[in-house]
């Protein structure tokens, strides 16, 4: 076990795209560090700096509190669990989850009881005989994860490692990873493109967008203090929803009213901002007792969709907007469309979902009284995207 | 008779015929190869005497009086050893083809191509002026040596074809793993490959077998003549 520590470290390819930029990060020791981010961000190309499969191009990476830039992958006593499990098709499961401890020289009693002790937690032990092309998916993914703990490394390196199965089996994986990971202690680093995952296996999140590291933190303060407009929209299923908004004398002019400016706004002076809200910050007013409407806000939205999952209810308005210009939005939008295949966005509005108690009795295409607590608002720079709020 | 029986009949009678036709002209061989020579030219299908005399003399006098012992050994020696360092040359270049970038990569290839497309005919001249002095000719590496250019092409081809199949991640694993790239090579991309592997070895086994051009232009007598070159020989007859 060990800690690893990125100390600018910087990637920059053959045909001079810098895939990874300056990236500062400090992994303590038995800690469980997300990089997430949308395709392209360069969290994998980190990973693999990790794990020496590429280059560092500049800064230092250290292991262990040694530094191990020019090392080979051999010699960084890492394991690495690949997106499509990379096991040798030519090895028995046993084989393949004891291949590192061979090479290493470990006598062949003690290679068979690692591996079997390491089968029985993850519940593979029937299947040590059979080559990976006759397991299911699930299974080879527990394969690949036996591989890299089999060996008690000093850290796992996992790439996107739940993103070929199903759903189902993804959240049943998702807990046994996590479950693993508290288990035996070891520095983990886990690459997604999911925020789910993001939030709910790791200790830490490190958010990545264009190849910057945007902000490092736990979920909770990820998801409430978020640094900028990128890390907001990405973190948090639905996402936040954003509207325009200007500051005129201490007043903050929303599309759905106007509120007191004063700390939201972080003592900033008139002019355009950026408003997050989210979707569990609204609520059907019919739902909510007077008291709290004393510090929300109360508007008139039509409904446009109504999406009931029981648990919950979604419901899907729009507010006027000349439209938010933020390349940092532009990344999530276009990672929104990869996701749902969707765009909610049309010309001269902007959508906003709001989710809303399941007793909540809004219908589509009615017009609706809906309350905001505005005390939840982030305001954020129109122009460099950063928060307003907790600067 | 149902259907299925019916198309099972068909079928057997066409294969039937099929492996008669293959197969006449080596029952032929062998009917001949068992006929004393007197009877050779008889020009009946089953011999009237069944003699196993043409397959003694072949291996009478043992290695020093046989005509046919000393050219086996060449042949198999001279087969194998091109064979192995062929494909042990050729899966190195074919990696490096494979999954390394580097300047003058497609050279080789195009390279490779032309020298499997040269006619051989032509490079027995000079081979026989330059082998008789630099004292390679009638020697085992006079042969193994222009068995190895015109094989290693082919071979490299074959094997690049089946490396690129292999996913570039179980070679990381490997790394990962804790397997130096020679490891990594040996462990997880050669097994990974061995069917081709085995083509390429087989491939070019068959050519430095079979080859008659060079062995009969190359060589002067038993010590390097392989069988293709000694068989037209007169002591045979």
């Amino acid at each position: 076990m060990a800690e690893i520590v990125l100390d600018g470290v910087t990637k920059v390819f053959a045909d001079g795209y810098e895939a990874v930029k300056e990236m500062d990060l400090d992994i303590a020791d038995g800690e469980f560090m997300i990089l997430v981010g949308p395709s392209g961000c360069g969290k994998s190309t980190a990973l693999r700096m990790i794990a020496g499969l590429e280059d560092i191009s500049s800064g230092e990476l250290k292991i262990g509190g040694e530094q191990v830039n020019d090392r080979a992958p051999k010699d960084r006593d890492i394991a690495m669990v690949f997106q499509n499990y990379a096991l040798y098709p030519h090895m028995t499961v046993r084989e393949n989850m004891g291949f590192a401890l061979k090479l290493a020289g470990v006598d062949k009693g003690e290679i068979d009881r690692k591996v079997e002790d390491t089968a029985k937690t993850l519940d593979l032990s029937e299947h040590l005989d059979r080559r990976p092309a006759n397991l299911s998916g699930g299974q080879r993914q527990r394969v690949a994860m036996g591989r890299a703990i089999v060996r008690d490394p000093k850290a796992f390196l996992m790439d996107e490692p739940l993103s070929n199965l199903d759903a189902k089996l993804r959240v049943q994986m998702r807990t046994e990873v996590a479950r693993l990971q508290s288990q035996l202690g070891t520095t983990t680093v886990y690459v997604t493109h999911d925020q789910t995952e993001a939030m709910t296996l790791g200790d830490r999140v490190a958010v990545m967008r264009a190849g910057v590291l945007q902000q490092v933190g736990t979920p909770a303060d990820l998801y409430d203090n978020p640094k900028n407009l990128f890390v907001a929209g990405f973190i948090g299923s639905p996402a936040m929803n954003f509207m325009p908004a200007e500051i005129t004398s201490g007043k903050l002019v929303l599309p759905i009213g106007e509120v007191d400016a004063g700390e939201l706004a972080g003592g900033r002076g008139d002019g355009k901002v950026v408003a997050g809200l989210r979707p569990e910050n609204f609520e059907d007013v019919a739902v909510v007792g007077d008291l709290r409407q004393e510090r929300g806000l109360v508007f008139e939205a039509e409904v446009d969709l109504v999406e009931s999952l029981g648990s919950d209810l979604f419901a899907y308005f729009h507010v006027e907007s000349e439209g938010i210009q933020s390349d940092q939005l532009a990344d999530l939008v276009e990672d929104r469309l990869d996701e749902t295949g969707a765009a909610n966005i049309r010309e001269g509005e902007e959508q906003v979902v709001a989710r809303l108690d399941p007793t909540s009795e809004v219908r589509r295409g009615e017009r609706t009284e809906l309350w905001a607590d505005t005390a939840r608002l982030h305001l954020f720079d129109p122009e460099s995207g950063e928060s307003l709020s907790n600067s | 008779m149902g259907r299925g029986s019916r198309d099972y009949a068909y079928w057997s009678i066409a294969i039937a015929v099929v492996l008669i036709f293959a197969l006449i002209p080596v029952v032929w061989l062998i009917s001949v190869s068992l006929k004393p020579p007197e009877a050779v030219t008889d020009g009946r299908f089953i011999p009237s005497e069944v003699s196993f005399d043409n397959y003694k003399s072949l291996f009478e006098g043992g290695i020093d009086d046989s005509p046919f012992i000393k050219p086996l050994i060449n042949s198999i020696v001279i087969a194998l050893t091109t064979t192995v360092i062929a494909i042990v040359l050729a899966s190195f270049a074919a990696y490096a083809i494979a999954r390394l970038e580097f300047p003058g990569k497609r050279l080789i290839l195009a390279g490779a191509l032309a020298i499997a497309m040269f006619p051989p005919i032509s490079t027995v001249g000079p081979l026989f002026d330059m082998w008789r002095a630099l004292g390679l000719y009638d020697t085992y590496p006079g042969l193994i040596i222009p068995y190895l250019t015109f094989s290693l092409p082919l071979a490299i081809y074959v094997l690049v074809a089946f490396f690129r199949e292999i996913p570039w991640d179980l070679e990381q694993a490997a790394q990962v793993d804790g397997a130096t790239p020679f490891q990594a090579f040996t462990k997880v991309i050669v097994p990974l490959a061995a069917p081709g592997v085995f083509t390429a070895a087989i491939l070019v086994f068959i050519f430095a077998w079979n080859d008659f051009l060079f062995a009969i232009s190359l060589t002067s007598s038993d010590a390097s003549r392989t069988v293709p070159a000694a068989s037209p020989q007169p002591r045979w007859w």
